[in-house]
């Protein structure tokens, strides 16, 4: 269980989140740019100073260095460390091998241990970058923004990889995203923050019930469905009505299929 | 005949050493701190550039002179005499040649990702730690730029040396004093073949530092 209630000033406004997170929990956090998303999960990491209380199975870490505390970082541009190979990214956090081989593996990295940072594409350094998070095996995992670099194919893909390993090792994780699609995929319960103020805490069916029919594009035409691009990324739709490429259609969230 | 040239690598080496040693971790607090006073410590790390090296070399004369308070201390209790003596010429030097070694590194700390540092902090490691162990290794040709063109500042150095070490052989007298000495003299054949010899050495040293540069820009 994780039980945060903190106040930091920020230069236009307050930033004031109150929230508990059940042990193994996914919880989503939206708003707008500048609604203070970023600086609530770098508040968790101890990256930045905030008054309050943010309680971890009993613990209090307000105080605390981010040395001490049990987090693993997805930041947004990845910030792997630039002279390290992508097996000593992952020893440097824990010496390890028989764990970093294990998580390489999962994000399907197995074959590129030799591989330095600046000869890897966006995405592989973006799931280097989730398997050294991980290699800590953190009470919670942060994760800011992390897709927003990476074109939509890779990112269906991270999709998934997330999620195997969020049912494998069962970490509570708060991830901050401006991709309703992806919101709706991995999160359990989504936050809504505007201008430092928590707005609503739903779980995904209160959200589903509250709006239920988005437009989505269609880009490709199969037997019986149709693949259609809904917020950065594609989905599967059955249909049974005649559709064209590039024809918005109304689709039924919760009946999404990646 | 070769003695000002062993004596002027003997010089460049132990500044550069020296400088070494102070730079990176003056280098990397610069870079760190939020001081208000960063500006003014900034401006003084980089006076040596802009100060005619004889009014460096008047100060520390004076500072140090036999008949200063600090020359009479260093020489009663410590025994160490800095006007004309090599050791003089070396802070001379560190002095000089600061902004050299200070300058570059700053700028690379300066932009090294702060989300880098950051998840070798929540690594678990501390602040040590990432700058020996991420920071340094990913700087290397910056590094490496820093510690040859200091090196290369230190060998062509005039001013400073004749100011606070004079021209003693085997002591003070490094090459550049040496030709200055021989065109004195009007012994311009050795002068010629002095000067040519500096030219190539620091023609050389040069290369090697955009051969680096090149090296890098290929590399990313």
């Amino acid at each position: 269980m994780v039980e945060v209630d903190i106040f930091k000033q920020l230069k236009e406004f307050p930033l004031r989140v109150k929230v508990e997170i059940e042990q193994g929990e996914f919880l989503a956090i939206k708003g707008s740019s500048g609604s203070g998303k970023t600086t609530f999960l770098r508040v968790l990491a101890g990256l930045e100073e905030a008054k309050g209380s943010i309680k971890v199975e009993g613990k209090e870490w307000i105080k605390l260095s981010p040395q001490k505390r049990s987090i693993g970082f997805l930041f947004q541009d990845y910030a792997l460390f630039p002279n390290m190979k992508v097996l000593q990214q992952l020893l440097f956090v824990k010496k390890d091998k028989k764990l970093a081989l294990r998580l390489l593996e999962l994000v399907g990295l197995s074959s590129y241990l030799d591989r330095y940072p600046s000869q890897l594409s966006g995405g592989q350094q973006q799931r280097v970058a989730l398997a050294r998070a991980l290699m800590k095996q953190p009470k919670v995992l942060l994760l800011d923004e992390p897709f927003s670099a990476v074109d939509a194919k890779m990112r269906t893909q991270l999709h998934k990889i997330i999620k195997e390993l969020h049912q494998e090792f069962k970490t509570t994780t708060l991830m901050v995203s401006h991709d309703i699609g992806e919101i709706f995929l991995l999160g359990d319960k989504i936050l809504h923050l505007e201008q430092g103020e928590v707005k609503t805490i739903l779980t995904k069916k209160e959200l589903l019930d509250s709006k239920h029919k988005y437009l989505a594009k269609v880009v490709e035409k199969r037997e019986g469905e149709v693949v259609v691009a809904l917020f950065g990324n594609l989905y599967l739709v059955k249909t049974s009505k005649k559709v064209e490429l590039g024809e918005m259609v109304e689709v039924e969230i919760d009946k999404l299929k990646l | 005949m070769i003695e000002p040239f062993i004596l002027s690598f003997k010089l460049a080496g132990v500044t550069t050493l020296i400088l070494f040693f102070i730079g990176v971790p003056l280098a990397w607090w610069l870079s760190q701190t939020q001081l208000k006073l960063k500006p003014l410590l900034e401006a003084l790390v980089a006076l040596p550039i802009v100060l005619p090296p004889t009014v460096i070399g008047f100060y520390l004369l004076w500072a140090f002179a036999p008949t200063s308070p600090l020359g009479q201390f260093l020489k009663e209790k410590l025994g160490i005499e800095l006007v004309f003596s090599f050791e003089g010429i070396v802070l001379g030097s560190v002095i000089y040649s600061l902004p050299f070694m200070i300058q570059p590194l700053q700028s690379a700390f300066e932009t090294f990702p702060k989300s880098v540092i950051e998840a070798s902090y929540l690594a678990g490691k501390g602040k040590l730690l990432t700058l020996f162990k991420v920071v340094l290794p990913s700087i290397k040709p910056t590094l490496a730029t820093a510690v040859i063109i200091t090196f290369a500042h230190t060998l062509g150095e005039f001013g400073v040396v004749l100011m606070v070490g004079g021209s003693i052989p085997n002591e003070t007298k490094v090459a550049s004093i040496a030709i200055y000495e021989l065109v004195e003299s009007l012994e311009y054949e050795k002068a010629h073949l002095y000067s040519l010899a500096m030219v190539v050495i620091s023609f050389l040293i040069l290369g090697v530092v955009y051969w680096i540069k090149k090296r890098e820009r290929w590399l990313k």
